[in-house]
């Protein structure tokens, strides 16, 4: 019988982390921002059907790098979550930060208890509404979690595309200037991202109740070119679903816009 | 609540209520075999849906009985089912009302899943299943008749889906109305009913078919003028889900009262109320 090699815990967790960290690596960076109406996500992906960006529910997005089947499967897990809560209690009780908790005790798991830690980071980002702020907690692939109050940058580069969002950061930017800022940070001094390379999307407060709205290319290449693209026509606002059968529901029908 | 976390081979996929059982908890309760509990549960009656140039109009009274007795003035049965389709139900309400908000959750869920819509037959097939699940029940007394009505993206056209208690489910060409007064507003439909009625026209014999079905049968509730509580009329166009506001159907139901007024005088027929009060 041959006996294992003792290995020291320490160097088990480097040796993990290291791998780990370098599947992130290999893949593009993402940037989360509050903006004047909402959140804004941006990433670079050149995939116009594996998303990195997705709904979880009316005001909770999420946001993966990394590996994608392995972001995918926690994307799913986090709808269900998020459906099952809503449904078994009332939509206002599903919130960004038990999602995030326990997405970061399942990584955490998977990091100490698993041969091989999951090579992603993920960001749950929660609309703010009724005076509260919108909150942006970054889950790291060990089970890290961290609240970010202005902006969290995701994905290899993480620390230069930082301090190049951080250097002009405003909270009250618009829309366009916040896209802007956000793909010249991912871009850096050397590249230029054009709407193909690129996956952005809200979590705006002019949405109505499903707040999350992808920015479509047309949009995008408007935006990136300095055209104001012009106004949104008033679409078709998610109805409220309103079940109790009560006239007192009429409050949350009007909350919807 | 853990993370419903699932293995490649055994994943529920985009159904809710399959993710529902699996979670323990399942969406259709079990009711004591010979239990007659039909009389003492809340019940609701008529709804009606129909065709027009743009789309759908769907109505419902908002009376729920239980036995003879009113018990609720202000119910609402027409329900956004999601941006471009409505359900609307008649039957046991706790039943219905906990399908409905299962139908809702199953159509977005299946969105965020898959990323794309189910179509219009889709979630009609959906909706079918649901009914089907909760046929035990049905024969209980406690059956569950919803109405189904999309507006059509592929197709451009509005839809209409009537259901049985055992799952079946059938298009409607044109129109349907269902619940205990569902044969007199079904009536007044037909009668005023053809093709390409605008808007307007549409939302108005919606209107027509329930106060001529609130006139003929007690469970169902007509316009309420002294607590201002009118039946629910909903729209489904390209535009999506929208609500006839309140104020619109107080004015069309009171115009409507004016006509039925003025013509009952015109024949000299005022009295006959009159002499028995």
């Amino acid at each position: 019988m041959t006996m294992p090699f003792y290995v020291a815990p320490e160097q088990v967790m480097k040796d993990r982390a290291e791998y780990a960290q370098k599947g992130i690596a290999r893949g593009r960076s993402l940037i989360a921002t509050a903006y004047a109406d909402g959140v804004l996500i941006v990433a670079e992906n050149p995939s116009r059907s594996l998303h990195k960006i997705s709904e979880i529910y009316d005001r909770i997005a999420f946001a993966g790098v990394g590996k994608y089947n392995e972001y995918d499967q926690l994307r799913v897990a986090g709808v269900r979550h998020a459906d099952t809560k809503g449904f078994a209690f009332s939509r206002e009780d599903v919130d960004a930060r038990s999602l995030a908790n326990l997405y970061a005790q399942y990584l955490g798991n998977v990091f100490t208890h698993e041969m091989k830690p999951l090579e992603v980071e993920i960001l749950v980002a929660e609309l703010g509404t009724n005076g509260r702020a919108d909150q942006l907690y970054h889950v790291a692939y060990e089970g890290t979690i961290t609240d970010e109050d202005r902006f969290a940058v995701l994905g290899g580069e993480a620390e230069t595309i930082s301090e190049r969002f951080a250097a002009d950061w405003r909270p009250d930017r618009d829309r366009a200037e916040a896209i802007r800022a956000a793909v010249k940070a991912l871009a850096g001094p050397q590249r230029t991202l054009g709407p193909n390379d690129l996956e952005v999307a809200v979590l705006s407060r002019e949405n109505g109740r499903r707040s999350f709205k992808r920015v479509t290319d047309g949009e995008l290449a408007q935006v990136l070119e300095g055209v104001e693209p012009p106004p949104a026509p008033a679409q078709a606002g998610e109805p409220t679903p309103r079940t109790s059968g009560g006239a007192d529901d009429q409050a949350a029908v009007e909350n919807s816009g | 609540m853990a993370l419903p976390l699932f293995h490649p081979t055994d994943d529920p996929g985009p159904d809710f209520s399959s993710l529902l059982r699996r979670s323990g908890m399942p969406a259709v309760p079990a009711v004591p075999q010979g239990a007659d509990v039909a009389a003492s549960v809340r019940h609701a009656t008529t709804v009606v849906a129909l065709r027009f140039a743009e789309g759908v109009v769907m109505a419902g009274d908002r009376r729920a009985t239980e036995g003879h007795a009113i018990a609720h003035r202000a119910m609402e049965k027409v329900f956004p089912a999601d941006r471009y389709s409505a359900v609307a139900i008649a039957g046991a309400a706790g039943f219905a009302v906990e399908m409905v908000r299962l139908f809702q959750t199953q159509l977005e869920h299946y969105e965020k899943v898959e990323g794309v819509h189910l179509s219009l037959e889709g979630k009609a097939n959906q909706l079918a299943q649901m009914v089907r699940q909760h046929l035990p029940l049905a024969f209980q007394g406690l059956a569950v008749v919803p109405l189904f009505a999309g507006y059509d993206t592929a197709r451009g056209a509005g839809r209409i889906f009537t259901y049985d208690v055992t799952g079946g489910h059938y298009e409607e060409a044109d129109y349907q109305a269902t619940g205990s007064g569902g044969r007199d507003a079904r009536t007044t439909i037909k009668l005023g009913f053809r093709e390409g009625l605008s808007h307007s026209e549409g939302v108005e014999l919606a209107i027509q078919a329930l106060y001529e079905a609130a006139d003929e049968d007690s469970g169902t509730g007509g316009p309420d003028v002294v607590r201002g509580i009118y039946p629910t009329v909903a729209v489904v166009t390209a535009d999506g889900y929208r609500e006839v506001p309140e104020e619109e159907v107080a004015e069309r139901f009171q115009a409507l009262i004016e006509r039925k007024r003025t013509e009952r005088e015109a024949v000299g027929g005022s009295s006959s109320g009159g002499e028995l009060a």
